[in-house]
């Protein structure tokens, strides 16, 4: 047989990416499974983490543990849409998690047709409203879940993540430092919702009920960040405010 | 015992393989290979091991698999046959991570997907594996993947002590050392550092080495 034929050269790589392509869609179909567990396990633990709530405990599995706790602290969780009403459905919490899996889907509607998902925690008769917000930032998606008290005005944690911003600079946005920031911030100044602005310069928002210093070196994920948080929580508005009158 | 015509499978010859690249041809060292990635996931010990054991399992099996279908191979598209079983390989292994050490492998992020890209591999590959039996070349990929490991490990043992003190995530370094003032080094963290510490190790290998030196 010639081995420098064309036709020898065309048969064997059409048969050795093939064998490839099988291997490897055999191994991602198993894997499948396992994998969206960790992310979902990952999300979970972010969601805890905002309202303060997740405890590690060593020795047991971490799977178990964020599951088992997510399941006792996370009272309430379904979507709302534009108009701030909450989505009825047979099972509002898995329907909540499924948005929350695929965010990017659900950004990408309309304002109108858009069902984004609220998780209500409730730890020793505090109540937290968590709403998760999603963005890009300069390498790729950022995101993050931001905890209401339930005045629904100021905030009482906030925990960020990315997929891969730049590590030192903009990927610090996922460190408790960045976070810890935003507690006790105000969305509102006055009645007038204004978000949480990200400004640039350590120490520039002190006394600034309503921002948060940037990451030194990190300006167009900080920037991803503010635009992040005042575009969804905007969405999040009318039932933010429904919530508010309704509690008055 | 041994049959005339086939050499044990550890013979001394079989056994260099292993070897040599740890010390005599290492190949972050001596042939200068793969610095990038060994400057970037050694800030802390766990992350390297498990990028040296990748790095390790990818080239010992694609050596093999070259090794294996090297006769077959039409020379005009080796290269491009040795990229989709290098590539093939680095997404099972990172397919796997993901599944089963979701928080190592958000740690090496794309590192792993560029182990395609780690001159040690195709290196292998191409000087190796091309030209020599199947078990040879499995043995010469476990070598070289050990003696990549080796430096990242000693890299990201060293790092993650003075760096973050700890070691494998465990605190080393006591709590009473910081309130007696002492202060990790946060330069450990950094890759500049890390490539002076690969700068020390070879400064320190050839000094031991004399047949290393150039004349």
């Amino acid at each position: 047989m010639n081995k420098q034929s064309n036709t020898y050269i065309i048969v064997y790589s059409i048969v050795l990416v093939v064998v490839v392509a099988v291997a490897l869609a055999f191994t991602a179909m198993k894997l499948q499974v396992t994998q969206q567990r960790n992310i979902e396990i990952e999300k979970k633990t972010d969601i805890l983490n905002s309202a303060g709530l997740y405890k590690e405990e060593p020795g047991t599995d971490k799977n178990k543990a964020v599951e088992t706790q997510y399941n006792t602290y996370i009272k309430q969780s379904f979507l709302v849409d534009a108009q701030g009403d909450v989505v009825q459905s047979a099972d509002p919490a898995a329907e909540a998690l499924k948005v929350l899996n695929n965010m990017k889907a659900a950004l990408s509607k309309p304002e109108t047709e858009r069902e984004l998902p609220v998780f209500i925690s409730e730890k020793d008769g505090k109540k937290n409203y968590i709403f998760p917000v999603y963005g890009t930032g300069l390498w790729g998606p950022v995101w993050g879940y931001i905890a209401m008290n339930s005045d629904l005005k100021t905030i009482s944690g906030a925990v960020f993540a990315h997929k891969g911003e730049t590590p030192g600079l903009g990927a610090e946005i996922a460190t408790p430092a960045f976070g810890n920031q935003f507690v006790g911030k105000s969305i509102f100044k006055g009645d007038q919702y204004v978000g949480i602005s990200v400004l640039k310069g350590v120490g520039s928002s002190q006394g600034n009920d309503n921002a948060v210093d940037a990451i030194s070196g990190g300006t167009i994920t900080s920037r991803a960040v503010q635009s992040m948080i005042i575009d969804n929580l905007k969405f999040y508005l009318p039932y933010i405010l429904k919530q508010q009158t309704a509690a008055q | 015992m041994s049959n005339k015509e086939k050499e044990p499978l550890f013979s001394a010859k079989n056994m260099k393989l292993l070897t040599g690249p740890l010390n005599q041809n290492n190949p972050i060292t001596v042939q200068i290979l793969g610095i990038c990635s060994a400057l970037a996931v050694t800030a802390k010990l766990k992350p390297a091991f498990v990028m040296a054991l990748s790095v390790t399992v990818v080239c010992a099996f694609s050596n093999l698999i070259i090794s294996l279908i090297r006769n077959t191979i039409p020379s005009r598209i080796r290269i491009i046959v040795q990229l989709v079983v290098v590539a093939a390989l680095v997404i099972l292994v990172d397919q796997i991570l993901k599944a089963y050490v979701y928080d190592v492998s958000k740690q090496l992020s794309v590192f792993v997907g560029l182990i395609i890209t780690n001159c040690i591999l195709m290196g292998r590959l191409e000087a190796f594996a091309l030209g020599n039996k199947p078990w040879q070349s499995f043995l010469d990929g476990i070598g070289n993947g050990m003696g990549y490991g080796l430096i990242l490990i000693i890299l990201g043992f060293v790092r993650e002590l003075l760096g973050a003190g700890t070691l494998w995530g465990y605190r080393i370094i006591p709590e009473s050392f910081y309130e007696a003032g002492y202060v990790n080094n946060g330069l450990m963290l950094l890759p500049p550092m890390a490539l002076i510490l690969v700068g020390i190790i070879i400064w320190i290998h050839r000094s031991k080495n004399k047949s290393l030196c150039e004349k």
